[in-house]
């Protein structure tokens, strides 16, 4: 098979009928647009040539004279390919795809709840993120939609997936939990201790952030950008700017670039020294949990002085970023890798030899392989269940290009279960110190951002960036007046979630705590 | 065993003494006066309900963070609870989504008077960046009322507790 794969699988299938794009930005980027009839038979070859779907949207064109577009972004190993399709203002209508990608069911839920395209075919076609209380003509994507009106409430009831059976009964939980977490609501069918069945329902924390965006400036995009997600909040930003900058031709200084990585990885870090103590923790070894913020706050500190905000937000910006480190910070955070990464070992250790903590973590929650190819799973949960994927090495940015300089050394584990996802992480932890340190040494001179040009009117930015979660997905669409018409975010919980529905069942009700913490999925970067 | 005892007298005391000058500048006093407050006002122990009515995560990480050995919280007497029905205090983070609205005023409901509510965030303070729209009703003084509000993106550890301070000391 030749090396564009996904788009010679496309065009042979569709012939003449897949009309291509000449211009590819970022290069590894293939697009083109099929009649709507078509939309179904290209995800059937690529499906066949073992491309997986990475996201599907749909977008309100009425401001360019025409109707609506339907989006399908697959990926396989460093390609992604994007195929279009045009629908009509009248009757938008386009062939369900979810019968091919199983992930397409909540896109595709979400695109008719939201901007009111219709998914044929589609077999749940109940409202995702829009709750049943909306009014059912409430589109909020649509152009013709009054934004700023409040919503008036309706009676409605949400149709749970249900067991049913002598001893099955059910218990419900949430939207605001016990701890100290963001709203979202599970509904256990349960047998005995056994699950039978898991269903979430997300959509508390959707605070109508896409369409924000079409409000803001290209500038003050970024901005809420890095609050998709404020965990995220240097991916998420770094995924918006590298859109904007790919569909201006915009080149940011090359020390920008390695800034960027460092932010990156230093956000990688914190979340993954979290999400290892809260594991520990929800396996009742509360000891690792202290331990490891300890070290985390440790982190968040440095970031303070050195950048001046614990989290780094707004530090990534259109065309570059908007701190810097001289070489008195360069020795501080040297040293304080040095002591993290001391410390950080000693606890693994720990965490390596505890026989009580491996009883909770081994075998518990297993997303299996094959189940995480079918929901086209990405980062740290898919490279627990086998699935060999990393932005930073197939569509990196500099200077993760440079292999022969970073070559950077993903784990893939194939057991998928609560012991791989914290394997994963302990392992991205040393990868992610060891790029940090190289980063330091080979740091370029010169300036730390240029001006971005201004967009011009239709033109589209795509961009995959590997946040600490797994890859981010960025496209934009520039208006008839060069301003922003459509921003799609896509998390990596939007399709990551699906995995911890299919982990539940067959584990115990008091492991759910457990297994959710070992995916820890964002609410806010799924709601939007 | 030995290695989790060895850590343990290894890291020894991490908590910051209340006047430990430290870059998050603030926690000098505010500890003190929290700590003499809560005993005051509430017999030596505030119990406080965290509820996320749409934020984007961030402050929640901050709220964490005020519990995490380092600033450890509960020295001053402050615990988060489970249970709105127990708690004191409302620590609410924003700005409140539409589908976050009833659950938020259920969880008011449900929390006994009298009760303070704080609102945490620019988000939870006016709805931040996300302003108003049909999914985000801006500040949580939209739908219950608020005593004290802590501005910040997200604020840090230091500000949330100079926050709950000036709650309690109201
Ligand atoms: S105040 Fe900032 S950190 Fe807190 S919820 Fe709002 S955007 Fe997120």
């Amino acid at each position: 098979m030749s090396r564009i794969r996904l788009r010679d699988a496309v065009a042979t299938t569709l012939g003449p009928d897949a009309v291509f794009d000449e211009i590819a930005s970022p290069s590894t980027l293939y697009s083109c647009t099929v009649p709507k009839e078509k939309f179904g038979d290209a995800a059937r070859a690529v499906k066949k040539a073992y491309g997986l779907l990475a996201a599907e949207w749909a977008t309100d064109e009425t401001a360019f004279g025409r109707g609506f577009g339907i989006f399908a972004c697959y990926r396989w190993g460093a390609q992604y390919l994007i195929v279009r399709a045009e629908l009509p203002a009248d009757n938008p209508v386009f062939p369900s795809i979810a019968k091919t990608f199983v992930p397409a069911y909540r896109f595709e839920r979400r695109i008719l709840s939201m901007m009111g395209v219709v998914p044929d075919g589609l077999p749940d076609t109940r409202p995702w993120i829009k709750f049943e209380d909306w009014p059912a003509n409430a589109f909020p994507l649509r152009k013709s939609f009054d934004a700023s009106a409040r919503l008036p409430r309706t009676d409605g009831k949400y149709k749970w997936a249900r067991a049913e059976g002598e001893g099955v009964y059910e218990i419900p939980v949430g939207p605001v939990h016990a701890g100290i977490i963001e709203p979202g609501h599970f509904r256990f069918q349960a047998l005995g201790e056994d699950v039978i069945n898991l269903e979430a329902r997300l959509g508390y924390v959707h605070k109508g952030i896409e369409k924000r965006f079409e409000q803001l400036s290209w500038a003050d995009g970024a901005r809420l950008a890095g609050r998709v997600s404020g965990d995220t909040t240097v991916a998420h930003a770094i995924g918006y700017c590298a859109a904007l900058e790919a569909m201006t031709g915009c080149l940011p200084p090359e020390r920008a670039y390695w800034l960027r990585a460092m932010f990156l990885e230093r956000e990688r870090i914190a979340n993954h020294l979290g999400d290892i103590g809260a594991i520990c923790n929800d396996a009742a070894f509360a000891f690792m949990l202290y331990q490891f913020m300890r070290l985390k706050e440790m982190l968040l500190r440095a970031n303070h002085r050195l950048f001046g905000h614990r989290f780094m937000m707004d530090r990534v910006i259109p065309g570059g970023v908007a701190a810097n480190i001289d070489e008195s910070g360069k020795s501080a955070m040297l040293a304080e890798l040095d002591e993290l990464s001391k410390q950080f070992e000693k606890l693994v250790k720990i965490y390596d030899e505890n026989a009580s903590l491996e009883d909770r973590v081994r075998d518990t929650g297993i997303l299996k392989p094959d189940k995480a190819r079918e929901i086209c799973a990405v980062g740290i949960v898919a490279r627990a269940s086998g699935l060999n994927l990393d932005c930073r090495i197939f569509n990196p940015f500099p200077p993760f290009d440079r292999h022969d300089l970073i070559e950077l050394d993903v784990p893939v584990y194939i057991s998928g279960d609560v012991n791989a996802r914290v394997l994963v992480r302990i392992h991205e932890i040393r990868e992610s110190i060891r790029v940090i340190r190289i980063l330091l040494a080979g740091m370029p001179d010169g300036d730390i951002s240029v001006t971005v040009p201004q967009p011009m009117p239709g033109n589209t930015g795509f961009s995959a960036v590997e946040g600490w979660r797994g890859e981010i997905i960025y496209w934009l669409q520039a208006g008839p007046n060069g301003e922003i018409n459509r921003c799609m975010a896509r998390d990596p919980s939007d399709v990551n979630w699906l995995g911890l529905e299919q982990c539940i069942p067959g584990n115990i009700v008091p492991d759910f705590p457990l297994c959710n913490k070992s995916f820890n999925q964002s609410y806010s970067g799924h709601d939007l | 065993m030995i290695r989790i005892l060895r850590q343990i007298a290894r890291t020894g005391v991490v908590t910051e003494p209340h006047h430990k000058p430290d870059d998050d500048s603030g926690i000098i006093e505010i500890g003190r006066l929290l700590e003499e407050a809560i005993r005051k006002r509430f017999r030596g122990s505030l119990a406080i309900r965290q509820v996320d009515a749409g934020s984007c995560n961030g402050c929640e990480l901050e709220i964490h963070a005020v519990n995490n050995p380092i600033y450890n919280c509960e020295r001053f007497g402050i615990h988060f609870t489970a249970s709105p029905r127990f708690a004191d205090m409302l620590l609410v983070t924003g700005p409140v989504t539409h589908n976050m609205e009833i659950a938020l005023k259920r969880t008011y409901e449900a929390t006994p008077s009298p009760k303070i509510v704080v609102a945490v965030g620019d988000c939870g303070c006016n709805g931040g960046i996300f302003g108003e729209n049909y999914a985000s009703l801006g500040g949580i003084s939209k739908v219950i009322p608020v005593d004290v509000r802590i501005p910040g993106c997200p604020p840090t550890p230091a500000m949330l507790l100079e926050g709950i301070l000036r709650a309690v000391g109201e």
